[in-house]
């Protein structure tokens, strides 16, 4: 059984506001039948340094990636992931993770791959819950073997591959990395490692709108209005029409496809996981340097 | 992990040196220690570096700019080198700065800061460069996060040799 949707006041005016919880929520259900905590984050150990009581930790690249191939696990190593992390088909799944949800809202898009039923984030993920003081342990949780059916991944709904995306050339395509990787100055994040794309700039006509114009300071997304100055008003983006985000490997990506996706209800959202580290590799197809969307080559 | 020749040192070069020299007796022992435990245990013991990672002296924390950056790690992490006289003989002293919100990176700083504590030039700067891949942490930490620790000690191979007047 799922648990009730939280009725905070604030989450209301999104469009999906029973995808995402508050910190004061979540306190308040810890430990209830039927809610499983996951964090996910960048570091892999900051879960061990301290996590909310009872949470479990599932890491993007360990438990989510395919150990060979790039692509997610199968329908049979999630089943078996979702078991070690006592989570049924049934289960109310909470995720949380620093750097305001990146991680957290990646490994919740894989849950959607797989049609887990209830999903949703804490707003403001591990850093809000730390700065009100909130408990943490480091304690860790086994929870019992659970039976989680083996399900068929369908990416159709949510995932776009490269091939998609030179289809969709001249449809709103949104990079939500940093402005210089998006000129093509920089092929990483400031500070961050270069992760191996031999070419700098975006695709054709996206749109730049980097990721953090969805967040606040304090890790929560911003209230909807401010979210549609940025994506209807400034950006010009139709709801009713189809939207893929990317960025680098696809996890900046993925929080700004919840919040097109569930707080503004935008129709179709897909995220293109390939992203730069794909389309910068890839030989032949259009790239764009500079500040302007450019050109959509003819096809 | 099979990573390229030359992945693994950030600055290539004469830190490339030694690659089959024994490890320094501390590190051997660090790397026995991973080896004699699995799973989460292996993680726990990566906590406890992280954990016990000695702070900033003074006249380093409020100079933040004589720090070197590592861009190779996710997570912002700078070290700086001492180096008490010239040539291979010269004892050096090893620094680290890590953030909390960082534990893997600071793990890794805490493993070299022990493995290599009391050494000198020439002892660190025959560490092989591979050594970061026998600890048993790709398992538990993902290889492409263990490129931050090569390149911490690529990096601080580089500063010594400069240091200690050998490039």
């Amino acid at each position: 059984m799922a648990l009730p949707a939280d009725p905070a006041p604030e989450l209301q005016e999104y469009a999906h506001p029973e995808k995402l919880v508050t910190t004061a929520w979540l306190a308040d259900h810890l430990g209830e039948d039927g809610l499983v905590v996951v964090e996910s984050d960048e570091d892999v150990l900051l879960y061990d340094t301290g996590h909310i009581p009872g949470a479990v930790k599932i890491d993007w690249h360990l438990d989510l990636n395919d150990p060979v191939t790039r692509d997610y696990v199968d329908g049979e190593g999630f089943a078996a992931l979702m078991s070690r992390a006592g989570i049924t088909s049934d289960t109310t799944v909470v995720v949380y993770g620093d750097k305001s949800n990146w991680w957290a809202a990646y490994a919740l898009w894989v849950f959607e791959l797989f049609g887990h039923a209830d999903v949703r984030l804490l707003d403001g993920g591990r850093v809000l819950w730390q700065s009100e003081g909130r408990e943490l342990t480091r304690e860790v949780p086994q929870p019992a073997a659970t039976e989680y059916p083996v399900l068929e991944r369908h990416d159709e709904a949510s995932r776009a591959f490269r091939d998609d995306v030179l289809a969709f050339l001249g449809g709103q395509l949104v990079d939500v990395r940093s402005p210089q990787e998006y000129t093509g100055e920089r092929l990483h994040m400031p500070d961050f490692p270069q992760e191996g794309a031999v070419r700098g700039g975006h695709i054709p006509g996206a749109s730049s709108v980097p990721w953090a114009k969805a967040a606040r300071e304090d890790g929560r997304f911003r209230p909807r209005a401010e979210l549609e100055s940025v994506y209807l008003q400034e950006q010009g983006l139709d709801p009713a029409a189809p939207v893929i985000a990317y960025c680098r490997i696809g996890e900046r990506s993925s929080h700004s496809w919840f919040a097109l996706k569930y707080l503004l209800g935008f129709a179709d959202v897909k995220n293109y996981d390939g992203s730069w580290t794909e389309w910068g590799n890839s030989v032949r197809v259009p790239i764009v340097t500079g500040s302007e969307p450019g050109e959509v080559p003819a096809r | 992990m099979t990573a390229p020749s030359g992945d693994a040192t950030a600055s290539g070069g004469p830190a490339d040196q030694g690659t089959n020299a024994p490890l320094p007796e501390a590190f051997a022992e660090i790397v026995d220690d991973f080896h004699a435990v699995s799973g989460n245990d292996r993680v726990q013991m990566l906590l406890e570096f992280a954990d016990d990672l000695p702070e900033l002296p003074e006249r380093y924390r409020d100079h933040p700019e004589l720090l070197e950056p590592v861009p190779e790690c996710q997570s912002p992490i700078f070290v700086i080198t001492e180096v008490d006289g010239q040539g291979e003989e010269a004892p050096a002293r090893l620094f680290f700065s890590a953030p909390p919100e960082a534990p893997t990176t600071r793990g890794f700083a805490g493993i070299l800061a022990a493995g290599l504590e009391g050494l000198t030039v020439g002892e660190i700067r025959a560490v092989p460069a591979d050594v970061t891949e026998n600890l048993g942490l790709a398992e538990v930490v993902s290889p492409l996060r263990l490129r931050g620790m090569a390149g911490m000690l690529g990096r601080i191979k580089r500063q010594l040799g400069e240091k200690a007047g050998l490039q």
